[in-house]
């Protein structure tokens, strides 16, 4: 079992309730939840691989696929999505050149879509990592996401 | 060990009031998550390094969200004699200049300012509470957001905050439940169900443990209201948790939070520790022989767990899909044990009407809906924000005097409450009152306190595509009607938008729509159809505008918009020529450009690239564009 992996289980006792704690550290330490680490916690807490693949899968915060450098969440809550958050999308999609749900080839960024972040006020925004990028105009994702504005 | 609190209390109201007394000038800078998408935080870093550097002697402090959120970030200044001044809009150039005029010198620069709060008045600058967007309000689960430090638990305790606690360990659970039925309080997280009826079937129900579910799992898409008070005041919800806990005789509890929100996780997780620190958590609770704790669990994106059994099924470590009731969770809950989740703001309401009584909570509201309500006002409005007003208010007070109305002149077209599981209330109905029987009979319900207002330039068919492209991912799948249900309608209203439809599919909704009501276990499937439903009672015309006339009214579903360049007013400066994705738009320089509308996807880019003072590409509807080609 890999250190990493071994260091985070030896807080837990293996209950099913500890299960998504588990999958959501194990995923903040690796990025995503590679298959043999899925694996091992399926061993140590006794739930059946096709089990905690359906947890998993369930929720829309884990991914099985390494994530980009920076994650960007493009937020179509209902407020951002009448002041214009599809444009704002697809511009994004435009400067970085992949599509929602996609990671750049070079790693450096993964483009999501998600439900809302709460900061209605401010829409239409985008959230990179922790940062909350507010009333976005097509002309500031070029600022933020053009060329040569790469962080 | 009460009175080793009380001690700690007078401590505390001396340290607050050693704050406030002017010896240094008090800066307090709100730097919640909206705060700091607007860009609170370079601001607090302007001051705080604009006072060292020119050695002032001041106290700065990060406080959470006083509401105003469309003239964020906000700094609020306290210097005796003069009064609190609130400033808005502040950018690290202000900010200095706040340094420069104000602190350092005795400048209120009242032109910047948004109001003063205190007794006495400043020419030039307005009180704060009279301003038409404060005014209606009535400040109470919010009374301490942005106004004492959410990291602090003395601060809290200086407002009286775990007054509530202490009084209602002298009391016998019995009346506690009393007063909050007395109270007249409604669960806040959006079904309305009377909080002491529920807690009533808890404390009856048999079980050896019971367990107190705190939902903090904001899911609704355009709503931050339980964010903010986590955010700002996280001590009144775990104030409220432990007075639920001990009247329901309940030893554990969970706060149940969305993962998005990792401010207000943070913020919580430090509360917690602080609220143990002080004997106020853990066992025999200031030696009252009461022993209570609460875990946080993280949620993990998935809209259905804001259903309690869901909720339950997500905490024991399983897929968050609900189950029938009953037996209801306040009977065989958590574990099979009898369990209550409360919503945060009907807990951080159990904590005030402790703090002062069920009669001054029931000052405010009407006959079946008592006190006061948060709101997330946003979407097409003025003045967006969080509110707090008294239940019973109309929508059209709410819109108008406090958010302002609608910007640029535009007209209004509709206000969506309760997100994906309430409705569209229109123009007509704007003087509905707030309040859960009124919205219910409207169509829509009052939800956790989700209001996005629209306008005319908001498609009433897409807005309920949209709720349905959200509810059709989120569900579950466990019930039929709702997991195939959802899914027809939204492929009907994909049809519509994109010029597909056809005219029985109105009616092929509505039936559909009540099915799916009608067929599923869960409130994600009871509800889901609401948007779509309210839609086509309030605005079929729009529908028919689509299938009939093969136009969108709005302009807002691409399908039928078009755009041609007016040759009158084409100065031939290539803008649009080089913004079109698709090449689709010849013309030389200083040459009349046309689009070949085979090419033309609808994107939109070539109006927004023509110059505002041309303005020569317009965007018409089909039919107007083939009348004129």
């Amino acid at each position: 079992m890999d250190e990493r992996l071994s260091a985070i289980l030896s807080s837990y006792e293996g209950r099913k309730d500890e299960l998504i704690p588990i999958l959501q550290q194990v995923q903040g330490a690796y990025g995503y939840l590679p298959n043999q680490e899925m694996r091992d916690i399926s061993q140590f807490t006794r739930v059946p691989e096709s089990r905690l693949y359906g947890v998993a899968t369930f929720y829309a915060q884990f991914r099985f696929t390494p994530i980009g450098r920076n994650h960007v969440m493009v937020c179509r809550g209902t407020a951002c999505h009448v002041r214009g958050a599809q444009r704002i999308l697809e511009e994004i999609e435009k400067h970085l050149g992949i599509k929602e749900g996609e990671t750049t080839p070079d790693g450096e960024y993964s483009l999501e879509t998600v439900a809302c972040i709460g900061a209605c006020s401010l829409s239409p925004c985008v959230m990179i990592n922790r940062d909350v990028q507010a009333r976005m105009t097509p002309k500031k994702v070029a600022q933020f996401y053009g060329k040569g504005a790469r962080i | 060990m009460i009175e080793k609190l009380e001690e700690k209390r007078q401590q505390a109201k001396a340290a607050w009031e050693a704050l406030h007394s002017g010896r240094q000038p008090l800066v307090l800078v709100g730097t919640a998550t909206c705060g700091r998408a607007a860009g609170s935080l370079e601001v607090l870093e302007t001051l705080r390094k604009g006072s060292q550097s020119r050695k002032l002697d001041c106290n700065i402090i990060e406080v959470g969200c006083i509401g105003l959120c469309y003239t964020e970030p906000i700094v609020s200044i306290l210097k005796p004699p003069n009064p609190t001044i609130y400033y808005g809009d502040v950018t690290p150039k202000k900010a200095t200049n706040l340094i420069e005029a104000y602190l350092l010198n005795d400048d209120p620069l009242p032109d910047d300012a948004l109001g003063t709060v205190g007794d006495r008045r400043i020419d030039g600058i307005p009180q704060l509470y009279h301003t038409p967007v404060l005014k209606p309000q009535v400040r109470r689960v919010l009374r301490n957001c942005g106004i004492v430090d959410p990291t602090s638990i003395d601060h809290y305790l200086a407002v009286s905050g775990y007054s509530g606690l202490t009084k209602a360990l002298e009391m016998s659970p019995e009346r506690i439940v009393e007063e909050v039925k007395r109270s007249g309080l409604r669960g806040r997280g959006g079904a309305g169900f009377p909080t002491w009826q529920k807690w009533t079937f808890c404390r009856n129900a048999e079980g050896d443990r019971k367990y107190l579910i705190c939902n903090a799992d904001e899911g609704d898409p355009g709503a931050f209201m339980n964010r903010s008070v986590i955010e700002g005041d996280p001590h009144s919800l775990l104030e409220g948790m432990v007075i639920a806990g001990y009247a329901l005789g309940a030893n554990d509890a969970y706060i149940y939070c969305r993962a998005e929100y990792p401010l207000a996780l943070e913020r919580l997780r430090l509360a917690l520790e602080q609220a143990e620190a002080y004997g106020l958590l853990g066992d025999d609770i200031l030696g009252c022989g009461f022993d209570f704790h609460i875990k946080i669990k993280e949620g993990a994106g998935a809209f259905v767990c804001g259903e309690e059994t869901a909720l339950i099924a997500s905490i024991e470590g399983d897929r968050g899909m609900p189950r029938p009731r009953p037996p209801f969770p306040a009977v065989a809950g958590l574990w099979g044990k009898p369990t209550i989740i409360n919503n945060v703001e009907t807990l951080a309401s159990v904590a005030l009407i402790l703090q002062n009584d069920a009669d001054w909570f029931a000052q405010y509201g009407t006959e079946n809906s008592k006190g006061t309500k948060t709101f997330a006002l946003v979407g097409k409005v003025k003045r967006s924000g969080l509110v707090e007003v008294p239940l019973g208010i109309t929508l059209r007070e709410i819109i108008y005097d406090i958010g302002g109305g609608i910007p640029e002149n535009k007209a209004f077209k509709a206000v969506q409450t309760g997100g994906p599981s309430g409705g569209c209330i229109p123009a007509d109905l704007l003087d509905t009152p707030v309040d859960y029987d009124s919205l219910r009979a409207a169509g829509s319900i009052m939800g956790s306190g989700g209001m996005v207002v629209m306008d005319e330039d908001t498609c009433m068919v897409d807005v309920a595509r949209y709720f349905l492209d959200f509810t059709q991912k989120e569900s579950c799948g466990k019930c039929t009607p709702c997991r195939l249900g959802t899914k027809q309608m939204l492929t009907i209203l994909k049809d519509i938008t994109e010029k597909r439809g056809k005219p029985e599919d109105i009616d092929l909704l509505v039936n559909l729509g009540e099915g799916v009501k009608a067929g599923s276990l869960c409130g994600l499937g009871q509800t889901a159809p609401n948007p779509v439903l309210t839609t086509i009672r309030y605005f079929r015309d729009e529908y028919e505008a689509h299938i009939v006339e093969e136009r969108c009214p709005s302009m807002v579903c691409r399908a039928f918009v078009y755009y041609r360049v007016i040759p009158e007013l084409c100065v031939g400066c290539r803008l649009c020529a080089k913004a079109c994705p698709q090449e689709a738009i010849q013309g030389e320089l200083k040459k009349v450009h046309v689009i070949d509308q085979s090419r033309c996807i609808h994107c939109g880019m070539c109006f927004e690239a023509c110059p505002p003072k041309v303005h020569a590409v317009a965007r018409v509807s089909g039919k107007e564009m083939f009348a004129t080609v």
